[in-house]
Order: structure tokens, then sequence, then C-alpha cells
């Protein structure tokens, strides 16, 4: 391969600064630093030049240009990503799509909305609302995060096991590939001929294209929605109490579990009137149509008490229904107060096994000294353990990392993953090697490699060189046997 | 029978030596998809890759390999009260699991309850160079790696042999209810898609012969109390109507004439071309019967914010499927050679170009 014309910094931001206003092709370090790292503030970066083009044809000269001198580029939303995937490169161009903040069109009866990249989630449910339609997916980040973030992480929130995820509930993007080329993948309809290219966009995590236009799928807005809360002595109790429900045939809206340590965080933080005493705490939504949730929710009170529910409480008005969610939502920045930092995990378990993954989590808590607290996707598996830190005590980061690092192993173990929907990006990139093989990451190497023949899309993020595995798997297998003899001598 | 995954491993290294090409076949019953498979091939026997592998009712998942039959997957499932909602067609009782997913199909509740591509939570995939890979998982959410587990919709084992599959299964609704009437095809694309978007339990719309069909199922209070709200008569054998859709059993599929499948935007203006049509996903799929030059339907169905393809019969040794801006053709072509380096699966059966 010839090696391309590297280009200096001076040579790139002039090449910009022809096409895009030059208060918006930024190099000096002052106006630099806040683009430094995403919501995974420990991983930070300081990149060459940060580029805030607000049309296509800017994004692919952009991307033109780059490719040309093999420069990286790391696309950005509103850098809300728990997982460094918008942490920039040091010598490359970090694309912010901030500027693609329009909706450009909501069409009530299609049920459709055409949108650029940088809208917010919560602003396309806002804007719809006035049709009686919202947009399903609802990450926890949705007052900050954009749309276009959401194509790339996949992002799902606490409806997805009966509105899906990001990949449900869009029809088409329109992106700007590597070498500069535009195109439409999806259409207006359910699905076009040929492989499902929009899937495998979908949570590509900025490494395949650069989006610039989104159309997603609008819902009918339920009638009526309920929570169910109850609360329970046993975290296997509340498991089984989910199993329960589902086996019932009853789809909620959304179901969430916490244990006993993020009840108190988050009753303390939101005045929910959560019961204090409870070891795990079940948030049962059903909605629907009146009829349906009225028949719903009274089988569900039901069920929770058969199951050995010690309080079951349900909202009685919208103002209740907020309250209780209003706890869960508050989790992150409620376990905030009681630590000086945390550190949030994203495995996905299939959900027979959480009691045991508890257990094993408590186990590893008192190996490595840190607390942690659980919140809980309990109706898709989704487990938020969160392990509470202070990262001014030298050393006690990189313990937290290791502690986070054995949770998704054991994730892996039982037969989940290591990311439900924060993604990989840099911070999850060396358990890559737990959940696949070598020909395996090999095979997303060569899928990157059709997209992107120079890899300058945010290299060095989701796939792990095959180089580094090795090492890693075989540090784990060393710790993990070690693990083991020290559980037999104790 | 059971699991013959070394065997199917130890075939495609073989023709990897040989420079022999394989066709993929698992029931058998999708022969007629697709353009004309390449006869010089050998075939790669998926239909003996058989076997419920995992099922866990409370955690909505089964895991199958991909040569077992729809009709024991289901019937599985029913024990357990639940069901594949996407409602797959079978074509005849050898259909696979494995080529619905490779073919994409799903029956009418797709525009309510996902296709096959939206319920797939993880693949195993023998690759063209007889690795046997694993992507996903049996969980709802993995954000790990490319999704290369849906990138197999629609892909028509051109990018390797699927051999397990892990899918989101449903309960099955508690009951549902047929409302039928008459109505002229220039009124039910509005018509079909103002109910689909009130917060009602409807999981079908289709228009068949000068009559609207919606289809509502759910909590029995639910489907009773819209029925009552909604125009048109309680159908008595509402379920065999559905189930003649979904399998394409209705006299509109008989024949041989050539059969094309539009898949369009669901409010798009109905494309002006007269001969038969059935509408169906609240109008996002349109059937139309009959012979014409697919460069001009493309025109028709690209108008409507769609695609078409020649579902069954014409001539199928020309493209069957829309055709691909050169950008995407460029990217497809490079993702085959990055499954199937020495393109030994399926050749020319998607595109000519792959």
């Amino acid at each position: 391969m010839t090696t391309k014309p590297k280009a200096s910094k001076a040579e790139l931001a002039e090449k910009f600064r022809a096409f895009i206003d030059p208060d918006f092709v930024i190099t000096d370090d002052e106006t630099m630093k806040p683009y430094e790292c995403d919501g995974m503030s420990m991983y930070c970066e300081m990149p060459m030049l940060v580029v805030l083009p607000e049309t296509a044809e800017q994004v692919q000269r952009v991307m033109r240009i780059c490719n040309e001198h093999e420069v990286p580029v790391v696309a950005r939303g509103a850098g809300t990503g728990l997982s460094a995937g918008a942490m920039p490169h040091k010598e490359g161009v970090v694309l912010s799509l901030a500027k693609f903040n329009r909706i450009l069109d909501i069409d009530p009866l299609a049920r459709t909305a055409r949108l650029q990249p940088g809208v917010r989630n919560l602003a396309i449910s806002e804007e719809a609302a006035q049709f009686g339609l919202y947009y399903g997916p609802d990450p926890s980040s949705q007052i900050a995060c954009t749309i276009g973030g959401n194509v790339a992480e996949n992002s799902g929130g606490v409806h997805c096991l009966k509105y899906g995820l990001t990949v449900h509930n869009i029809l088409s993007v329109e992106m700007i590939t590597a070498e500069g080329e535009r195109v439409v993948i999806g259409s207006d309809a359910l699905d076009v001929c040929g492989m499902d290219l929009l899937a495998l966009m979908t949570g590509s995590e900025g490494l395949l294209g650069i989006v610039t236009e989104v159309k997603v799928k609008l819902l009918p807005k339920p009638e009526v929605a309920q929570v169910v809360m109850a609360g329970f002595d046993s975290v296997q109790k509340a498991g089984d109490a989910v199993g329960g429900i589902i086996s019932h045939g009853i789809i909620p809206g959304g179901l969430e579990m916490m244990d006993g340590h993020a009840i108190i965080a988050a009753d303390d933080f939101a005045q929910a009137g959560y019961p204090r005493e409870a070891k795990a705490l079940l948030l049962c939504e059903v909605d629907g149509t009146e009829e349906e949730v009225h028949e719903h929710i009274a089988q569900a009170e039901a069920l929770f008490r058969e199951l050995g529910a010690t309080s079951v409480k349900t909202s009685q008005s919208e103002e209740e229904r907020a309250l209780l969610w209003k706890g869960r939502k508050s989790a992150f920045p409620a376990v905030g107060r009681i630590s000086p930092d945390y550190y949030c995990m994203d495995g996905t378990i299939p959900r027979r096994y959480l009691a045991h993954v508890l257990l094993e989590m408590e186990k590893m808590s008192e190996e490595f000294g840190l607390r942690v607290a659980n919140v809980f996707h309990a109706g898709d598996g989704n487990l938020h353990p969160l392990i509470l830190f202070d990262a001014n005590v030298p050393g006690e980061f990189e313990r937290t990392e290791a502690f986070g690092g054995r949770i998704l192993n054991l994730c892996v173990e039982v037969g989940g993953c290591i990311t439900g929907e924060h993604g990989v990006g840099v911070e999850k990139i060396r358990q890559m090697a737990v959940q696949f093989n070598d020909e395996e990451l090999q095979q997303f190497h060569d899928v990157k490699a059709a997209f992107d023949p120079a890899g300058i899309l945010n290299p060095g993020k989701g796939v792990p060189a095959l180089r580094f595995c090795q090492e890693y798997r075989s540090l784990e297998h060393k710790q993990h046997k070690h693990d083991t003899v020290d559980a037999a001598h104790g | 029978m059971g699991d013959i995954s070394q065997m199917l491993k130890n075939q495609i290294l073989e023709a990897r030596q040989t420079g022999q090409k394989l066709n993929i076949e698992g029931g058998g019953t999708k022969a007629f998809m697709g353009r004309t498979a390449d006869t010089e091939a050998g075939t790669l026997k998926l239909g003996e890759h058989t076997g419920i592998v995992e099922y866990h009712p409370v955690e909505l998942v089964l895991t199958a390999r991909a040569g077992t039959t729809l009709a024991e997957i289901e019937a599985t499932l029913a024990e357990e009260g639940q069901c594949l909602h996407f409602e797959p067609p079978r074509f005849g009782d050898g259909s696979t699991l494995g080529g619905t997913l490779a073919c994409n199909l799903s029956g009418p509740a797709r525009p309510w309850s996902g296709s096959i591509r939206d319920q797939v939570l993880g693949i195993r995939l023998l690759n063209g160079k007889g690795e046997h890979l694993r992507f996903g998982g049996q969980v709802m959410k993995n954000v790990a790696g490319y999704d290369t587990s849906r990138l197999q919709a629609g892909a028509m084992g051109t990018l390797g042999a699927i051999t397990e599959i892990s899918l989101k299964v449903m309960p099955r609704p508690a009951m549902s209810l047929t409302l039928v009437q008459d109505m002229p095809l220039d009124d039910v694309i509005q018509d079909m898609n103002s109910r689909a978007k009130e917060p009602k339990p409807i999981t079908g719309a289709a228009w068949v012969d000068g009559k609207v069909y919606l289809r509502l199922a759910g909590a029995k209070s639910a489907v009773e109390a819209t029925a009552e709200k909604w125009s048109g008569e309680v159908m008595e054998q509402g379920d065999a109507f559905w189930h003649q859709l979904q399998h394409m059993q209705h006299d509109f599929f008989a024949g041989d004439e050539p059969l094309w499948r539009f898949s369009v935007g669901s409010t798009a203006d109905h494309p002006k071309l007269e001969g038969p049509w059935l509408v169906d996903w609240a109008g996002s799929q349109r059937w139309y019967r009959g012979d014409a030059d697919i460069a001009r339907l493309e025109t028709l169905a690209q108008r409507a914010g769609g695609q078409v393809s020649l579902f069954r019969g014409g001539d199928r040794t020309d493209e069957v499927m829309h055709h691909q801006p050169r950008a995407l053709k460029d990217i497809q072509q490079r993702l085959k050679k990055s499954f199937d380096p020495d393109g030994i699966f399926n050749p020319g059966r998607l595109y000519s170009w792959l």
C-alpha cells in the first residue's frame, strides 16, 4: 500500500475553512477542551482539530479530504455516550454533528419523522405529541442525547422489551461513507432488497459511516399507562416475579428492578415513596387501551402478592406514575450523591441467572473493597451495576476497572454479553476478546474494511486488534485460576 | 439429524479447495425465490441440521438449528402459549427457520410485531472459510460487535450458511377478532393508516378483492371495546383468512402469472398500474400479478418510497431484485468478499453480480 501524503493541522484547517465557516473549524486547545471526552470522562484525549459542518455536502468534503490524507475521523453527537466511543483521536478530526439539529418533517398519517442526526431524542416525542404520536426508544440520557448517537449505539431505554431498540424503530439513514459517497440505506418501506445494511449500521459506533439524516417510525401514544411498584425481601423473589409476569402473557411497557442500595439512594434523592426496607424493588409499567391496562394491572398486582411481594402499590394518577419513575430515572445521580464517583457497567444476562450474578457480584464487591449498587432493566436482562469509588484515591479507579471487567466476564460466562446498550467504544474493548474469538473478531475487521478501506472512521474503537486479545485472554485466565485457588483456600 | 455442523464445515473446506460452488438448501420450499440457482454447483444441505437447542419460555428466547422446521418450532412454542409473532409464511411442511431468516419473510402482523429480522438475537454462521462463527447472543440487547446477525436477513445465503438462530418469541394474544367491510382501493390506504395511527390493539390490515380486513388482537377487553367503536362486520372465520394470507394460500397467489412484491411507504399513492393487486401491512406491502418490465416497476416503486422484486414466476435468469445504487452495490460486493472470499455460497442467487 502506498503511503498517502500526511497533512499537518494547519493544512487541514485551511482546507476545511475553504468551505466551512472558519469559526467552526476549531484548532485552539481551549475551545477544543470540551471535546476531549464524552460521558465516560475517565477516558480523555485532545483531538488535532474539531469541525462543525452544517450540510451533508460539507460532511462529504470533510470525509474526502480525511480519506485522501488518511486522517482519523471521530463523529460526535451530544457526547453523552458511556463507553468513550466519541473520545477523540489525537491525530484526528472530531466531526461534530451539533449543527444538524432540525426536525425536517413529521408525517402523522405515515407515522414517521425525518430528522437531522443532531436532533435530541426527547425533542422527537415532544414534537410528535401534537399528533398523538411518540418515538419509542427512550434512553435515560434522552433529554440530551441525539438520534444520530442513538443510531451509532443502537440505544434502548426502559421500554424496549415491548417497543424495541433503535434498530426496530428506524426506516432509513442517509450517510456519508468513509470515501465521501452519499448513500441512503433503507427506504420509506419496512424492508429493502439485499443485505440488511441498515441493521449493520445501527450500533456500529461511528466505525462504518457518518449519518447525516435519519427517518424514524413513530408510535401512537398509549391511551393509559400505570405503574405497579412491588417490594420484595429477596432479589430471587423479585426475579421470579418478573418471570411470573411474562409467563402470564403480559408484556409490560417497562419493567425495572433495583437492589437495596439503589432503592435507598434513589428514595433519598427523589422521595419517591419506595419501600426502604425492601431488598429488591420492581417497577412494572403496563400501557395500552384503558380496558387492557385495567385488566393487566389487576393481574399484575395479584401475581406480585402471590409471588411474595412485601408491598404492592399502583399509581393512581399521572403525577404518581411520574414520581415512581423519577426515582428510577435519577438512580445514577442519586448514587452519585453517596459516592464521589461511580462507574456504570452495562452487561446483559439471561434473566434466570440474575440471583446468581448478583450474589457473585456481592462476593467481588468484598474482594475489591468497593461498594456496588444495581439497577436492572429486568424485562430485557440488561444489568447496570454502579461501582462506587473515589478517583482521588490512588489506584482506586484501576481497581474499579478490574472489578468492572470481572463483572463483564461473569455476564459472558452465563450466556450474556458485555454491553447491552452503552457500546464497546474504548472502555470495553478488552472484554471483546472474552465474548468473541479471533476468527469472529477478524470477521468484524473485514466488515469494517468493506465500508472503510483506509480505516479512518473512529479507529481504535469497538473491535480490538487481534494481537492484544491473546494477551488479555491469558491474563484473565491466570486471574481466574488465581481466584479459584483463593476461593479454595478461603 | 441433529448437529451436523462438522460435516457442513468439512464440505465447505472441500469446496474451497476444489473450487466448487455450493447452493444452500434447507427444506427446499423456497427454490422458487431469488434468481435461478447455479446448476453446476453442489448442495449444502442444512435441512438435516435440526433441533431446538434451548428454549426458555420465561426468557422469551428460543434457539434452534437452522434446519429446524417452522412447524416444529411453532408447535413447541404453542405448548407454552407462545408464538412466532412475526407470522412467518410456510411454503410447505419443510419450511425452515434458517430459510425464513435468509429470505427475511414475515406475515401480516409485521408492521406491529416486527419481522424475523427484528426478532433475531444472535446466530451461528459458517462463512466461506469454513469458520463456525457466533454473533449476537441469547439476550434482548447486545451491542458488542457489528450486527452481523440481522445483516443476514434478505442476504439469501450469499454471506454464509446460517447454522443456528436465537430469537425473541412472544405470548400468543389472548384473543383476536377480524372486522371486514367493502372499500374501493382508492380509499383503502387512507383508511388503514388512520386506523394504524390509533392506540388500539391492531395487528393486521389488508385489502383483498374490494374488502378491507382489520385484525384486532390482545387482551379480550381491549379487543372487544375497539371492535365496538370501529366500523365493519365481525368476520366469522377471521383467523382462517389471516392464515391464508400469511401462507400465501389465498386465490390471489395461485397460478403461474408473475408475482411482484412492492415494499413501499405505507401511505404512498397506489401505483398507476392496471391489474390485480393485494394490499397488506397497512399499505407497506403490495402484491401485483402480471407480466411487466422490472425497470418500469422500479420507477413506480421508487415513486412510492420503496422497492420492487419479482417474488415468484417470470424470467428468473435476469435480475429479480430492485437494482442497487453503485455505492451500495460496491459495499455489498466487498461484504460478500469479507465473508465468502472465494464466492462459494449461492452464486448469483440474490443478484447476478453477487
